[in-house]
């Protein structure tokens, strides 16, 4: 609980409308994305400027008061969950664009301008912002930054990290941290990187510049049908192979397939164990060039069906299936439990062989929708969180799919990040040595821990709690940890 | 091997021995001078592991970048960041951990963006594994990148896993006569447009530019854009990647003469440090965003000048001045920088001073 004293200090920084404490206006931020993670936060501030940012945090540090910062609330790892005695510290008011500059191609915003809305405000200039998160309507670029998110693109523009320049941040102890420019390095450590991808553990950011790109000319999709998943997962392989990079390659399985279709009609063959959907853009002849070579590797690869989409009505309506598969598969089941691990493309047969196993085992039905350009895996478990145990059924299977990840060589979070949800399984991706350095990081930055405590990082004694145990060359790790 | 490069990091670690990090030698001038006993990753070598399907490469920080390229081009794959050998026998290790890139950067990305994981070796000899073989990983911090361009300050890097791309099929060079603005206005307004741009280059009033993609689009490009074919523009790419042409040899020209590099928003206008060379001391790389620039002027001005043109300056071939060669860092992120460094290296033993003086 936070102290009335506290709260007064921290009222007086702000107008009136920007400090909410009341229960009925807490409700909507007790969870992010992640719904099934719950806790109705103490206080929540909204600041209007970065100099109540930093007066917030100021005032926090000097209490000792931990701060959650908060974006959009779409994330999907319960990254931005209220934690108890903290100040969850929303940045959505901060959604203003303040430059833009379509010939050095850069626009400078601040954190709670959504992601597609950047795209919107620069379309005029024939430029858009690469990184496109299944949830763009509406998730922001300061969460875009903190969780380095993704999208169905990144295996031709990259992630966040590779397109933003700058960043204007603050530190627990209200100090500015300018990183990066407008050219394109700086001196020093990349801080770029590290804050990308930190989860509000280092610092808060209150500006980000993005780069921009020129829209391509022409994008075309070219849909291809497989009786067989592994075969799929070949072609994916070898069309890279032939030197294409796709700025898009999704793979849905059987049961996403079904019910996407059944969904939105979007006219994919039923009669298929995997369809790939290979998107490629650019100038116009590199487009024409590409998809005569891409719809050749698929054919030698063994699909059954080959289509190119013949309009730009056709290639939206293949996409709307692929876009709309999480919900399609929600309507197959009371809930569903979203996972995002990544593995190297070629473990791809191994692993849906061994979640099919998994999904027998447990009795729970699982469907896969896959970034195959990227290996980055979606498997959606279905479950009924009113059935009891079910939930915890749910996330069990989850962490072993997750495992699965790290045992063939990938890692348990691709896009969505750790926050809460996936920390127990941080100890089986990471050895004590890794962990602790990862916490020096943390205690360069934040030597008190205020910044969204509890999350990103397990503390090394619950790893051992927990048992989730980093296996390596048959070693147990944290050997010189006690085991209760 | 990685267990002599570990045991030998651990006694300077207890013996506060301070170490050269030293792969090729192709970088010894790049960064502040530093002191110690060379600790050298050259015998540290091999290609571990590379898929040409997944686009992933993994080898020791030892091994040659000549060999790693020759390998790669066997599959019609590249390191697309181009990193730059100075005419030496640069290593991997060396060039991960000098982060420097070359002209292929603006229009593919940077050495730290084709990194998804290393190992390495910090100041206390544990080694640590960070990052992986895939090209989407959010857990952890994303330390790999911490390393690239760190000179070595946090840790040896004994092992990089890298991204590759597919070689263009096919590449064309033109030439065009612009004075100095107007090819800063032409790099950037083409850079805005759907072009296959991928190299561009500006020197003693020539617009130098790389077109890359499938030949039809490279044809399309050429036609749409004019110019001057280049003949052997592969070579003349080469020498400006690895800085072989005389522009670059400051030792050629009078003893006060430095190269500085001068990193600004690629729309920039012309800068005005004034110059005894007149116009033919400066090369503009990178769209713009990256001016040569051959000048005898205090460290001062010429980090004023980058400052106001939305960069920063670093002193790349000369002597260096007191407070270093790179521009020095705010109190903020001095700070933090100072932190990290007594984290991963507490007795300042690896490359001490090479980034930042006092560490």
């Amino acid at each position: 609980m936070l102290s009335p004293a506290f709260l007064s200090k921290l009222r007086s920084l702000l107008p009136p409308h920007c400090v909410l404490n009341e229960r009925e206006d807490l409700l909507p931020f007790e969870s992010d994305g992640l719904a099934a993670y719950r806790n109705i936060p103490d206080v929540v501030v909204l600041p209007e400027s970065e100099a109540q940012v930093a007066a917030i945090l100021q005032l926090c540090h000097a209490s000792k008061v931990a701060v959650v910062a908060r974006g959009a609330g779409t994330g999907l790892a319960a990254g931005a969950l209220p934690v108890d005695g903290a100040v969850l510290l929303v940045l959505a008011k901060l959604n203003r664009i303040k430059a833009i500059d379509p010939l050095a191609r850069t626009a400078v915003v601040e954190p709670g301008v959504r992601n597609l809305a950047i795209s919107e405000a620069v379309a005029e200039h024939g430029l858009y912002y690469a990184p496109d998160p299944s949830s763009q309507i509406a998730c922001s670029i300061g969460g875009n930054v903190a969780e380095n998110s993704g999208g169905v693109h990144c295996l031709k523009y990259g992630l966040t990290v590779h397109n933003i320049l700058a960043l204007r941040a603050w530190t627990i102890d209200g100090q500015l941290l300018e990183i990066g420019n407008e050219s394109l390095d700086a001196p020093g450590y990349d801080f770029l990187a590290l804050m990308t991808g930190s989860e509000g553990m280092l610092a808060v950011i209150t500006e980000v510049t993005v780069k921009l790109l020129p829209r391509p000319q022409r994008a075309q999709v070219v849909l291809a049908a497989f009786d067989d998943v592994a075969k799929a997962g070949a072609a994916v392989g070898n069309i890279i192979a032939a030197g294409v990079i796709p700025a898009g390659l999704e793979m849905m399985d059987r049961l996403a397939i079904q019910a996407a279709e059944a969904f939105v009609h979007a006219g994919y063959p039923l009669d298929c164990e995997a369809l790939l959907l290979c998107e490629v853009d650019g100038v116009n002849e590199e487009v024409s060039a590409d998809i005569y070579t891409v719809r050749q590797v698929l054919e030698a690869s063994g699909a059954i069906e080959v289509r190119t989409a013949e309009s730009e009505e056709q290639r939206l309506r293949f996409w709307a299936g692929r876009k709309a598969a999480f919900p399609a598969v929600g309507r197959l089941s009371p809930d569903y439990y979203c996972m995002d691990g990544t593995i190297p493309r070629a473990q791809l047969p191994h692993v849906l062989k061994r979640i099919s196993e998994m999904s027998t085992e447990c009795g729970l039905a699982v469907a896969n929708v896959f970034h195959a350009g990227d290996g980055n895996l979606h498997p959606l478990i279905l479950f009924d969180a009113n059935q009891p145990g079910e939930l915890a059924k749910a996330e069990n299977f989850g962490g072993r799919i997750l495992e699965l990840c790290v045992e063939v060589g990938g890692t348990i979070t691709g896009e969505h990040g750790v926050g809460l949800e996936k920390i127990k399984q941080m100890c089986t991706q990471f050895a004590t040595p890794e962990l602790t350095r990862f916490h020096d990081v943390k205690a360069a930055f934040d030597p008190d821990t205020l910044l969204n405590p509890g999350k990103a990082v397990p503390e090394l004694h619950r790893c051992a709690e927990w048992g989730a145990m980093h296996v390596h060359g048959g070693q147990l790790p944290h050997p010189e940890l006690p085991r209760f | 091997m990685l267990d002599t490069l570990i045991e030998r990091i651990r006694a300077a670690h207890d013996s506060h021995t301070p170490l050269i990090i030293e792969g090729g030698g192709s970088k010894t001038f790049y960064g502040n001078p530093d002191e110690g006993e060379v600790l050298s990753t050259r015998k540290f070598t091999g290609v571990i592991d590379y898929q040409p399907k997944e686009l992933v490469l993994t080898a020791r920080a030892g091994t040659p970048l000549a060999e790693i390229e020759a390998l790669l081009a066997e599959q019609n794959q590249m390191l697309a960041f181009e990193p730059p050998h100075f005419g030496g026998p640069a290593t991997l290790g060396g060039s991960i951990a000098a982060g420097l890139s070359g002209p292929r950067r603006p229009y593919a990305g940077a050495a730290r963006d084709f990194v998804l994981g290393v190992r390495m070796i910090d100041g206390t000899g544990q080694p640590l594994r960070f990052g992986g073989q895939v090209i989407k990983n959010v857990a952890g911090y994303d330390v790999s990148r911490l390393m690239v361009g760190a000179l070595g300050t946090l840790g040896l890097i004994t092992d990089v896993s890298l991204k590759e791309l597919p070689t263009p099929a096919a590449e064309t060079t033109l030439q065009f006569e612009f004075d100095e603005a107007t090819a800063i206005a032409r790099m950037n307004q083409w850079a805005g447009q759907p072009q296959p741009l991928s190299a561009t280059s500006w020197h003693a009033g020539l617009l130098t530019v790389r077109l890359s993609g499938a030949a039809s689009a490279v044809q399309a490009a050429q036609a749409k854009l004019g110019g001057e074919a280049v003949k052997d523009a592969a070579a003349f790419w080469q020498r400006l990647r690895d800085q072989t042409t005389p522009f670059f040899d400051t030792r050629s020209s009078s003893s006060n003469q430095c190269l500085w590099r001068l990193a600004v928003k690629p729309t920039a206008l012309p800068l005005t440090v004034s110059n005894r060379l007149g116009g033919d001391a400066q090369w503009i790389e990178w769209g713009g965003a990256v001016r040569w620039l051959v000048s005898d002027r205090p460290a001062a001005t010429l980090r004023e000048a980058a400052r106001a043109a939305g960069g920063h300056a670093t002193l790349f071939r000369g002597n260096a001045p007191a407070d270093g060669v790179f521009t020095p860092l705010a109190p903020a992120l001095l700070t933090l920088h100072r932190n990290l460094k007594q984290r991963f290296d507490p007795r300042g033993i690896l490359n001490h001073g090479r980034m930042v003086p006092e560490f």
